[in-house]
């Protein structure tokens, strides 16, 4: 595969051997033979989705998650509206500015068929695309569905370390490594400075080096310096090669440091805010070639409703997913709210899906490239409970 | 794996390779490996002698343009380097391999001598390989006589002021070799050495020297160089000519103080910062015994239970930069490009040890912030070339019971598989041995 050669060129074209300091955030693309744009966004980690899109018009949210709570919209810190019912968290202005044009929809109580919760387990399940192991990921077997570009091994290229395993299987992805370190992010540093704490040679080192590195206490629960621009960065580059005349159709970004066991409050609003300044980036790397894109961000499972004893949230099942794009029906939040009163929550701790992964996906597929239903299962396998999702896209 | 087992494969060896067989009784498998001929030689490579005619050849090269001229000599180091680190990724022979890294950097040559770069593959396969499981007196001559060494060190300098090129050309002794030798590879200042000894010691080896454009190249004896007249070095007199010297090595390498020496080296490298001192006087004691042994001396020390006890030691980067990628085993094309590209990184370039006296072997030397730090962003970076591996099951085959239950819980809490295998792999006892 010729993929690493015609990379550099385009790399260089583009910047990219100088934009990728990568941290935790990561990019791969296939080819196909169509004008339409898909772009997956795995949120790795487990996002809280009450955190994201906060129904703050529920009564019963105030008794659970008082801690976590933000100011309601129009106050100062406040949530961004959705509509009365529903506030963005303030840390992503630009997705809310696309919600305002109509081209964001934040769907909500939204979980794959799968209830574990284990992140290794559920991150594989959403990427097959499937609730047990399969041999390929669901977006390369919508790329193996798409008609090919020609020279289509040539197109498709991976940026990272790796291909995840949404964009692996019979649909060629090539993939380049970039020279530079990448680093962990805060969250991983300060879960490694907890384990050689009590070392007595290699603890007081990680704790000076950190310090040194300009990452105090205070900060390791706050947002990262280091790599804040990581994901932008990612997501400016997938946008112009995604543009391109023979450019890659499909693509795949991820982006981690969502599992916020402790002090989420402040730790969460670095991740949203690479998330939101990451599809300004998208948007303005895609061009003229945004009223063609769908993208859709989703994560692995949500979080408990209920603070746990460390100012976090534990693993848990319902969260929200976001679409963005042209032709997107935004401006509103989509969602068959269960409510959180009573017995609403989901085995009395989660959020109780309504909205399964797969209709989602299912439902933009339909519209973004016109899969039929058989080939809908054919991305899905064993979906067929669950039915594409309507009134997703305008027109 | 039981404890002994992974004390065997981590403390002695490079680390387990993927799921290579474990073995049945862990002393008598590193005990083997001390059996027959180092398997690294079965590995082409060139000889000293190829490597100095390489180094002449390139000599000779005319070109004007520096970009037109061969290079062979790099060309043979890249080469052998190459083989080197596969040979570490690769060998089950790991301890063998520790050895052999553990008596090179006791005869520290460094490439920071450009000019040792030609003998270097041979200095290594000739001088050091061959005798790591012999005796320390045939290492000591076979490095004491070989061009990396005499080049490094100067000796092909090294004129008696009363010697026909001494009185000629007015050139005079380099004690450079002589110090070293006393001071890093034999007696050490423990033994109270005085100048005038190493001025002797200096003058007894002076004329050893290298020559090029013979054939093949390599050591030679240079009468015209050589300080006439006996010597006295630590009381003990050598007649003239290479005689001389060959007498002055012998009694170096049987000498108490050589023999406490390689003892507490040997201990503070395979058992702890702080050798205890019943180890260094049992392996001291076989040394002296076996006419320096140096499998016997091993044997011993692998047989002490201090050797079993747990792990305290940090691994420094080389070795640190191969068991991570032995536990990772990755298929040859999903490996990193550049493995000695990574041990610079972290700051060990191999084959470049900053001075004679060769990188340091204590925690302390290795573990400062920024340095510790690289091992952490380099270990990230690498579980990126397999963000899927089961850390858990990595955990298992490398580490067994030496994992802690710290570790255990935070890999099981981890966002990722990537991060668990980051937090397996940078913890507090993945970096022991």
């Amino acid at each position: 595969m010729h993929a690493s050669m015609r990379l550099s060129r385009r790399s260089a074209l583009l910047g990219l051997t100088t934009a990728f300091t990568l941290g935790r955030a990561s990019l791969a693309l296939a080819a196909a033979a169509t004008e339409q744009r898909f772009v997956v966004v795995l949120l790795r980690g487990a996002l809280d989705g009450m955190a994201a899109v906060t129904p703050y018009g529920d009564p019963a949210l105030a008794a659970l998650r008082g801690a976590l709570l933000l100011p309601e919209p129009g106050r100062e810190g406040g949530l961004l509206d959705l509509g009365g019912f529903f506030g963005l968290h303030p840390s992503m202005p630009a997705m809310h500015a696309m919600y305002q044009a109509g081209e964001m929809l934040p769907v909500h109580a939204v979980a794959g068929p799968y209830r574990v919760r284990s992140h290794f387990e559920a991150q594989d399940y959403l990427e097959y695309g499937s609730d047990h192991a399969l041999t390929s990921g669901w977006l390369n077997r919508v790329a193996a569905l798409l008609p090919q570009a020609r020279g289509g091994t040539e197109t498709a290229l991976s940026v990272g370390n790796a291909v995840p395993l949404l964009l692996r299987g019979r649909a060629p992805v090539g993939s380049w490594l970039p020279k530079s370190f990448a680093r962990p992010d805060a969250d991983l540093y300060s879960r490694l400075a907890a384990l050689h704490h009590t070392d007595p040679v290699t603890g007081p080192a990680v704790a000076e080096g950190l310090k040194e590195r300009g990452f105090t206490e205070a900060t390791l629960m706050g947002p990262e310096p280091g790599n804040r621009y990581a994901f932008p960065a990612l997501c400016l580059s997938a946008g112009k090669l995604l543009a391109a005349a023979d450019g890659p159709r499909l693509a795949a970004l991820e982006i981690g440091g969502w599992d916020t066991h402790a002090g989420q409050k402040n730790r969460i609003a670095g991740p949203l805010k690479q998330l939101d300044d990451g599809m300004a980036s998208l948007k303005e790397g895609l061009g003229e070639a945004w009223s063609r894109t769908t993208v859709l961000a989703l994560t692995e499972f949500g979080r408990t409703v209920r603070v746990n004893g460390t100012g976090g949230t534990d693993h848990g099942t319902g969260t929200v997913a976001f679409v963005l794009g042209g032709k997107v029906a935004g401006g509103r939040v989509l969602a068959n709210w269960p409510g959180l009163g009573g017995s609403n929550l989901f085995e009395n701790r989660d959020l109780q899906p309504t909205m399964d992964a797969r209709s989602l996906a299912k439902g933009l597929l339909a519209r973004q490239f016109n899969l039929d239903p058989h080939a809908q299962v054919m991305v899905f396998p064993d979906s067929g409970q669950a039915m594409a999702a309507g009134g997703l896209m305008r027109g | 794996m039981d404890t002994r087992t992974a004390h065997a494969l981590i403390r002695f060896g490079l680390g387990r390779r993927g799921n290579e067989d474990l073995p049945t009784d862990p002393q008598a498998w590193l005990a083997r490996q001390l059996d027959g001929p180092d398997p690294y030689l079965a590995r082409p490579g060139p000889s000293t002698a190829e490597g100095l005619t390489a180094l002449q050849e390139d000599r000779q090269e005319k070109d004007p343009d520096p970009a037109k001229r061969r290079q062979r000599v790099r060309d043979l180091l890249r080469a052998e380097s190459a083989t080197l680190i596969d040979h570490g990724l690769t060998t089950a022979d790991g301890f063998r391999e520790r050895l052999v890294w553990f008596w090179a950097n006791h005869f520290t040559v460094s490439l920071r001598r450009g000019e040792c770069a030609g003998a270097m593959s041979g200095y290594l396969r000739e001088a050091i390989r061959p005798h790591v499981t012999g005796r320390f007196h045939d290492m000591l001559l076979a490095v004491m006589t070989h061009p990396a060494m005499i080049m490094y060190l100067d000796n092909q300098q090294s004129f008696g002021p009363d010697s026909v090129a001494g009185r000629k050309q007015k050139k005079g002794i380099n004690e450079n070799l002589a110090r070293e030798c006393l001071e890093l590879h034999t007696v050490t200042p423990a033994s109270g050495y005085t100048q005038a000894d190493v001025t002797a010691f200096a003058e007894v080896i002076s004329g050893w020297s290298i020559e090029l454009n013979q054939s093949p190249p390599g050591f030679r004896f240079r009468p015209f160089g050589h300080q006439p007249g006996p010597k006295t070095v630590l009381g003990q007199t050598f007649p003239e000519g290479e005689q001389g010297g060959r007498q002055a090595l012998a009694f170096l390498a049987a000498h108490p103080a050589t023999l406490r020496n390689l003892a507490t080296k040997l201990a503070r490298h395979f058992v702890s910062d702080t050798p205890p001192r019943d180890v260094v006087a049992h392996v001291e004691r076989v040394l002296h015994d076996t006419q320096g042994d140096l499998k016997a001396a091993t044997l011993a020390l692998i047989a002490r239970p201090e050797a079993w006890q747990p792990l305290t030691k940090l691994r420094q980067p080389s070795d640190f930069v191969l068991a991570v990628l032995r536990a990772l085993d990755l298929p040859t094309d999903k490996r990193p490009p550049d493995v000695g590209g990574i041990m610079t990184g972290l700051g060990q370039q191999m084959l470049f040890a900053p001075l004679p006296n060769g990188w340091p072997d204590t925690a302390a030397d290795w573990s400062g912030p920024e340095a510790v730090m690289r091992r952490i962003d380099w270990v990230y970076g690498v579980t990126g070339r397999a963000p899927n591996m089961d850390a858990e099951q990595i955990a298992d085959t490398t580490l067994g019971p030496l994992l802690s239950e710290g570790t255990k819980l935070a890999m099981h809490r981890a966002g990722s598989r990537r991060d668990a295998l980051t937090l397996l792999l940078a913890s507090p006892e993945f970096n022991r041995r």
